[in-house]
């Protein structure tokens, strides 16, 4: 087996109908992995910017780039090599745990509390997808009822 | 002009020249077809069955060099068509297929005949389109068309709600298509096809891989020129034939699975492998990582996705195939054929060594004798379809092709049953040459109500069948891998071939011997009607040589050395 990696990449497409489908359809059907997806419009364009977090071999990676630019609507893969790449997660505690060691762990990580309800509290962090992953596993002891996370976005430095 | 949407396909057919189409109406296509019965610019040819209309197309395309269209109705309909649309699509060919679909008011409900017809397309299109208002239409049809034809060709699928066809709008076919995400690469690199010249010029024992897209890219004849120019030999794949002439003396044969011993060598000893619009599929290359193992490769494909797919490629060039190899042909002045003079004789002693041939040593005819006696007796005057099995491995083999687009065949996806509703597509698209499909006694009854179409319409398709009263590939399968248990395979009961042509006032033959056969194929021509020849052959004839599956290429079951009589 050719080694695996885990590889960001960035697909420009025109803002239509079932665009989103054509290009998980491309994952599934020819095997290839995602990890993270997320997608919006580019501001004041007719074009939305999908982030995919996958992973394969370079052959892999060479092959999932060129199908994806062989699709109609797609403008542009790029497939990142010196980028910045962010995500975002959102977790619910309950009120009763220690929230000034949540607070402060929050602010480590680009975050902060942003609810605060009767029984549970929301925080949010924004910060590179290797430092959530150990911002989730530090917070594990507080009991967390609820993680959402946003999956990567990035741009090319 | 203000027109409704089923008026603008109508206008739309016209103004890209479309002289056939092939189809079968239903209730979410009746407005189209309502303005298909007024109007007399293009013939509609009903099949009887909406997967026939596609594979008709796909003839009709391949024979022609046209987009091919079918058009069909919502759900069934459509179902129906998609083993055409992932036909096309695996063997690159351009069609236009519109579909009906019930109106937009009912889209999402589980409505009568409703399937997501551009959900289930859209993995076996080039590109799909559901319209959702008529005045985006002339803009549509206009893509399909494009995108259809160019770059790598293929099937796109139309699908059009059936309110949508009422609607009135305006109607401007000479608008300018945007399409900035969609820009195919047609030249090909300058100092890329410099420096694959070069290594050609460096290379000892070079050698032409063809490929299909060569016939796409109306190529065959500028791959002739640079053969001969450079005199350096040439294999073919299987969607290839017919690019060299069968006596080029630089062709080789057919590569693969099934291809020549010498053919399958050369591929094995090369040292640069010229792959000219190919994409070294599993049955060509065998092993992937024993094809070719020594050779540097020079990869030219208009898809990208093709190049380095499965073998790396040292030289890549992207380009219409036909627009670099007349670059390569300008540069290929100091390459000397006379150098390669030794390495074709090697080529020559493995083709006498293991030749491509078969043994008449049974009382029944051996089917590889009726290819090349219909080869012998048509040659260049029939175009040869067929469907899939061994009798297409057999055509592929046996018969002498000498032009491009004289063969049709479903080579991707394997489709049993293509053959006559492609040989009818063929028949209406070349009327001045006969239209043979080569059949199997399994594949025949795959898409055998197509006599009625052939009838009704006048095109005289004359359907060879080589009836070994078995599924014969996968009975040979059986034989060699699945030690003789031969599960399902067994056609020995089946139909009255004759009465069933003449069922639908075609005509039919039986024949078991080498004279009726000669009889029987001389009768169908002067009746000039659809026919059925219904041949007994050999019943346990295997495919020879064969790679087994997964083995290398240089590794081929061979046909079995007899004394000749």
């Amino acid at each position: 087996m050719e080694k695996s990696e885990r590889r960001v990449i960035s697909v420009i497409v025109v803002n239509e109908a079932s665009v989103l489908s054509r290009i998980t359809d491309l994952f599934s059907g020819r095997g290839y992995n995602i990890t993270s997806l997320t997608v919006a419009p580019i501001p004041d364009s007719k074009y939305s910017r999908l982030t995919i977090v996958t992973s394969g071999s370079i052959r892999v990676i060479e092959q999932i780039t060129k199908q994806l630019h062989k699709l109609i609507p797609v403008l542009r893969v790029y497939e990142h090599a010196d980028l910045v790449e962010k995500e975002m997660a959102l977790i619910k505690f309950p009120a009763s745990e220690d929230i000034t060691d949540i607070a402060t762990l929050c602010a480590a990580y680009n975050g902060k509390i942003v609810n605060v309800a009767e029984n549970v509290i929301i925080v949010m962090v924004a910060d590179e997808p290797k430092r959530v992953d150990n911002f989730l596993k530090i917070i594990n002891k507080y009991n967390p009822k609820e993680i959402v996370r946003s999956g990567a976005v990035a741009l090319e430095r | 002009m203000q027109i409704s949407g089923a008026q603008m396909v109508i206008e739309a057919l016209i103004a890209e020249g479309v002289e056939t189409v092939f189809g079968y109406p239903g209730g979410a296509i009746m407005n189209v077809y309502d303005e298909i019965y007024k109007q007399d610019k293009f013939k509609h040819i009903l099949t009887r069955h909406e997967q026939a209309a596609v594979h008709a197309a796909e003839g009709y395309a391949k024979v022609s060099g046209k987009v091919g269209v079918a058009m069909i109705t919502s759900g069934p309909g459509f179902t129906n068509a998609v083993t055409g649309l992932a036909d096309a699509y695996m063997d690159s060919i351009p069609l236009v297929v519109i579909s009906g679909q019930v109106p937009m008011s009912l889209i999402g409900t589980d409505a009568f005949q409703e399937i997501d017809a551009v959900g289930i397309s859209r993995s076996c299109t080039k590109h799909n389109y559901l319209v959702t208002d008529a005045a985006e239409l002339p803009r549509i049809l206009k893509e399909a068309f494009y995108i259809a034809s160019s770059g790598r060709p293929g099937p796109v699928h139309v699908d059009i709600p059936k309110d949508v066809t009422a609607q009135i709008a305006n109607f401007d076919y000479s608008i300018e298509l945007g399409l900035e995400t969609y820009k195919p690469h047609t030249k090909g690199n300058p100092r890329q096809i410099k420096k694959a010249m070069e290594a050609i010029s460096k290379a000892k024992r070079p050698l032409f891989y063809l490929g299909g897209g060569i016939i796409n890219s109306n190529a065959a004849y500028d791959v002739r020129e640079l053969v001969h120019a450079t005199g350096i030999p040439a294999v073919e794949t299987f969607m290839a034939r017919g690019t060299l002439s069968h006596d080029d003396e630089y062709l080789i044969s057919m590569l693969g699975m099934h291809g020549s011993y010498a053919a399958n060598m050369a591929m094995s000893e090369t040292d640069l492998v010229i792959g000219l619009g190919a994409r070294f599929d599993d049955r060509v290359t065998g092993k992937i990582s024993e094809f070719a193992k020594n050779a540097k490769v020079i990869h030219v494909d208009i898809d990208p996705a093709s190049i380095s797919k499965l073998v790396n490629a040292d030289y890549p060039i992207v380009g219409d195939v036909k627009n670099v190899v007349q670059e390569m042909l300008k540069l290929s002045s100091n390459i000397n054929p006379v150098k390669y003079a030794s390495w074709r004789k090697t080529i020559n002693n493995f083709d006498t060594l293991h030749p491509l041939t078969y043994h008449e040593d049974t009382k029944r005819i051996k089917p590889q004798w009726v290819i090349e006696r219909v080869g012998k007796l048509l040659g260049d005057d029939a175009n040869i379809s067929t469907d899939v099995g061994q009798h297409q491995m057999w055509a592929a083999q046996f018969y002498p092709f000498s032009r491009p687009r004289q063969f049709i065949s479903s080579g991707g996806l394997g489709t049993m049953g293509f053959g006559f509703p492609a040989a009818i597509g063929v028949k209406a698209a070349a009327p001045d040459k006969v239209s043979i499909n080569f059949t199997g006694d399994g594949s025949i009854l795959m898409n055998c109500q197509e006599l009625m179409t052939a009838v009704e319409k006048k095109l005289p398709v004359i359907n060879i069948i080589l009836n070994n009263n078995y599924l014969g590939m996968v009975r040979q399968w059986q034989s060699l891998f699945y030690e003789k248990r031969h599960s399902e395979t067994d056609l020995s009961v089946q139909p009255d071939f004759v009465k069933l042509a003449e069922a639908f006032g075609g005509i039919g033959y039986r024949v078991e011997t080498k004279d009726e056969f000669d009889a029987a194929l001389k009768d169908a021509l002067e009746k000039n009607i659809v026919a059925f020849i219904d041949v007994v052959v050999e019943r346990l004839e295997n495919v020879m040589p064969m790679v087994p599956s997964g083995g290398s290429l240089f590794n081929m079951m061979l046909l079995e050395k007899k004394e000749k009589k």
